[in-house]
């Protein structure tokens, strides 16, 4: 047999049938939905009298609106009015929902694999384009829009027209104080935005296996701000030994576990399986990596400086110009003389407990810089309890930072939680993107071992360079 | 979903590359439930300024653009999230095309739109045109000389033609199932029910490993038969 990839294994395995137009119809395993854009999909069903079709593969949460210091206090009418509108479609069309009353509460993308959801070879889609995370399992995971939420709703199944493979490896290991989000970052800064735009990442190499489930999660988390709806890293023994562990009540067990499991070990990529295309970094050679611009691909090293509008290849002077217009920066102003108000550290792409605890070990003992915010905000009621349990709290109560309960929060600030106009931020999420974190708001994207260095100094510092625990 | 054959109308520019969903319609909007409205947010924060009232220096508040029809940008357009929203206050607020251009250069290549945006668009019967990027420019440049201008989308012809003096179209390509798609505008989930018995033929032999009633007793609602 043809020497085959990892996606093409999962797509083989779910090809239902080929479509008249060269198409294929998919079907999926795992649909996850959350508030904001699956009202408009239950609406279409109502319209059309159409049924869930298998009501049991589809799992709610509420994440996106939710307030994280009361969360049962949302004030906002509108806010309110669609978290209400998800409860109440979930009963009527008989799916579960996890609300803010169920301790198993948290965003989309950090409950699926924490419940068991999200396995190795399945299909995973959700109405939002982070769903790229659970490819961190060797799942074929990717966002979809509304209409196709609706779609999946309906018949548990989706059009696809097949994507192109693209292999990234990192040879070599990290620095100590360089993490999974600095290779992630590495990676856009180096094809840009767009460079992913067709096609399914996956990515290997030691640097990746030598990264824990979370940390390869974070990497797969931002294959779409690449471009790539989809990122995938081969399931191995770390991955088999997450989902087997802990409480992960979706997970199989028994029999089911051992038929699966060898399924498990049959998906990666074969030895001289072909792609369409490749690219290998040094992972050793990689530092901390913090944005600059309103793009996730402007980036550069924490030993660098803010470019020259001229000089940022892919990029039209023009665009820089209003980009570092619009981020208040000065070409050639080392990147760590940037002094920020506020540090954010939470999200789908460092929410999960080895970023807070990589974020404590930093701040132990320490204190934040007079003036700054910091707001830490668990990804899930799991992480959050976890996190007490092992008095992380503390370590960021007396460090002088606020300790909030579990959502998406300051990433996309559809909460509460935002910035001002002209505030500059220190946060772990996965945009950078004009007023993304509020209107006029200065997102500078880094790891958590980075924003809690840059809350002690009031300015980015080289973690490596700058004494902590590692 | 609406079918799309022809659009004649005012063909607006902007002039921005990598143009996010966040700026197409920022958060604040995305917290209706209902699916009409949307056009309100659409660029919201470069179409207002802080006091609320229309922002003079954005194109689309120019006089000769109240009543664009088409729009023309730059590469990567729609990156970021998956918001329909997007799509949907493209529409609502009148456009009914889109143009832009894909970059290929040495090893760059730059698609005119990113993927989850460009699915949507098909969805919602928005036909989303790519041009090679020197013809892009020239229409950026046609406009400047002629705002204002008129352009038509074709889609069984598949050409574009701006109705200034010079009058030279230009001819695009569309996967053949998209195109189909669109001019018959179908209902893209009965087409994918029509499957029926494709689809229980493979659910009898697929596999999804989710156990049905072990460890499944936390706390969750909404679902009747545990
Ligand atoms: S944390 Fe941010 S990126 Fe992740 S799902 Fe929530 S809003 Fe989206």
């Amino acid at each position: 047999m043809a020497p085959k990839t990892l996606f093409e294994k999962i797509w083989n395995r779910h090809r239902v049938t080929d479509l008249e137009d060269g198409s294929t119809l998919l079907y999926i395993d795992r649909h996850l939905i959350h508030e904001v854009t699956s009202p408009q999909a239950f609406e279409g069903l109502r319209l059309a009298g159409r049924q869930v079709h298998r009501p049991e593969l589809t799992f709610a949460t509420m994440d996106h609106n939710i307030p994280t210091e009361n969360r049962h206090d949302i004030r906002d009418p509108v806010s309110r009015a669609q978290v209400e509108a998800l409860a109440a479609n979930c009963r009527e069309f008989g799916i579960r929902l996890y609300d803010l009353e169920s301790d198993k509460q948290g965003i989309v993308h950090i409950i699926g694999p924490e419940l068991g959801l999200t396995l190795p070879g399945t299909t995973v889609v959700c109405g939002d384009s982070h769903t790229s995370t659970h490819g961190a399992f060797g799942a074929l995971a990717y966002g979809i829009g509304t209409s196709e939420v609706e779609h999946v709703l309906a018949t548990q199944c989706l059009p696809q027209t097949r994507p192109k493979t693209f292999r990234v490896d990192f040879t070599g290991h990290l620095q100590p104080g360089v993490s999974a989000k600095d290779l992630i970052l590495k990676l856009i800064g180096t094809i840009g935005t767009a460079g992913g735009t067709g096609y399914v990442l996956e990515y290997g190499g030691p640097a990746i296996r030598a990264l824990s489930m979370e940390g390869r999660m974070t990497v797969c988390n931002m294959s779409i701000e690449a471009g790539a709806r989809a990122g995938m890293i081969a399931p191995d023994d770390t991955t088999i030994q997450y989902v087997t562990t802990g409480q992960r009540p979706f997970a199989p067990q028994g029999e089911m576990l051992e038929k699966a499991v060898a399924v498990w070990r049959s998906l990666p990529s074969d030895a001289d399986a072909a792609y369409d295309r490749r690219i290998t970094f040094d992972a050793s050679r990689i530092t901390p990596q913090v944005t600059w611009g309103t793009s996730p691909g402007m980036v550069t090293d924490i030993t660098g400086s803010v470019p020259a509008p001229d000089q940022v290849p892919g990029h039209s002077a023009a665009d820089i110009e209003k980009s570092l217009q619009y981020m208040g920066l000065t070409p050639g102003t080392p990147m760590t003389d940037i002094r920020i108000d506020t540090v954010f550290i939470g999200s789908c792409t460092n929410g999960r407990i080895e970023d807070l605890r990589a974020a404590a070990r930093v701040l132990e003992g320490r204190r934040v810089a007079p003036g700054v915010r910091v707001l830490v905000v668990p990804g899930s009621q799991q992480v959050l309890r976890q996190a007490e349990a092992e008095g992380l709290h503390t370590v960021f109560m007396s460090a002088g930072a606020q300790w909030r309960q579990s959502g998406c929060s300051m990433c996309l600030a559809m909460n509460p939680d935002k910035l001002s106009p002209g505030e500059r931020c220190a946060s772990t999420s996965n945009r950078n993107f004009e007023g993304r974190q509020g209107k006029g708001g200065r997102t500078h994207l880094v790891s958590p071992q980075m924003a809690a260095a840059a809350a002690v100094n009031g300015h980015f510092v080289d973690i490596r360079t700058w004494p902590h625990k590692e | 979903m609406q079918a799309f054959t022809s659009v004649r109308g005012v063909i607006a520019p902007l002039d921005r590359a990598n143009v996010d969903t966040d700026q197409i319609i920022p958060k604040q909007f995305l917290k209706s439930i209902a699916r009409s409205g949307f056009e309100r947010g659409l660029f919201f924060d470069w179409r207002y300024l802080p006091d609320g009232r229309p922002n003079p220096d954005f194109v689309l508040n120019a006089p000769v653009y109240q009543k664009a029809a088409i729009l023309v940008v730059r590469q990567n357009f729609g990156c970021g999230s998956s918001r329909e929203h997007a799509v949907w206050a493209l529409a609502q607020y009148g456009f009914q095309a889109l143009i832009a251009p894909k970059i290929s250069r040495e090893n760059i290549h730059i698609p005119g739109f990113a993927d989850i945006f460009r699915n949507n668009c098909a969805k919602n019967g928005i036909l989303a045109v790519e041009l090679d990027a020197p013809q892009v420019d020239e229409i950026f440049a046609r406009i400047e000389r002629h705002p204002g201008v008129e352009a038509t989308v074709d889609l069984p012809g598949q050409t574009i033609t701006l109705h200034d003096d010079k009058g030279r179209g230009f001819s695009f390509d569309i996967e053949p199932s998209l195109k189909k798609r669109l001019l018959q505008g179908l209902d893209d989930i009965a087409v994918t029910l029509s499957h029926r018995q494709a689809i229980a033929a493979f659910e009898r032999r697929h596999d999804v490993w989710l156990p049905q009633k072990n460890g499944d007793r936390h706390k969750c609602q909404g679902f009747g038969q545990e």
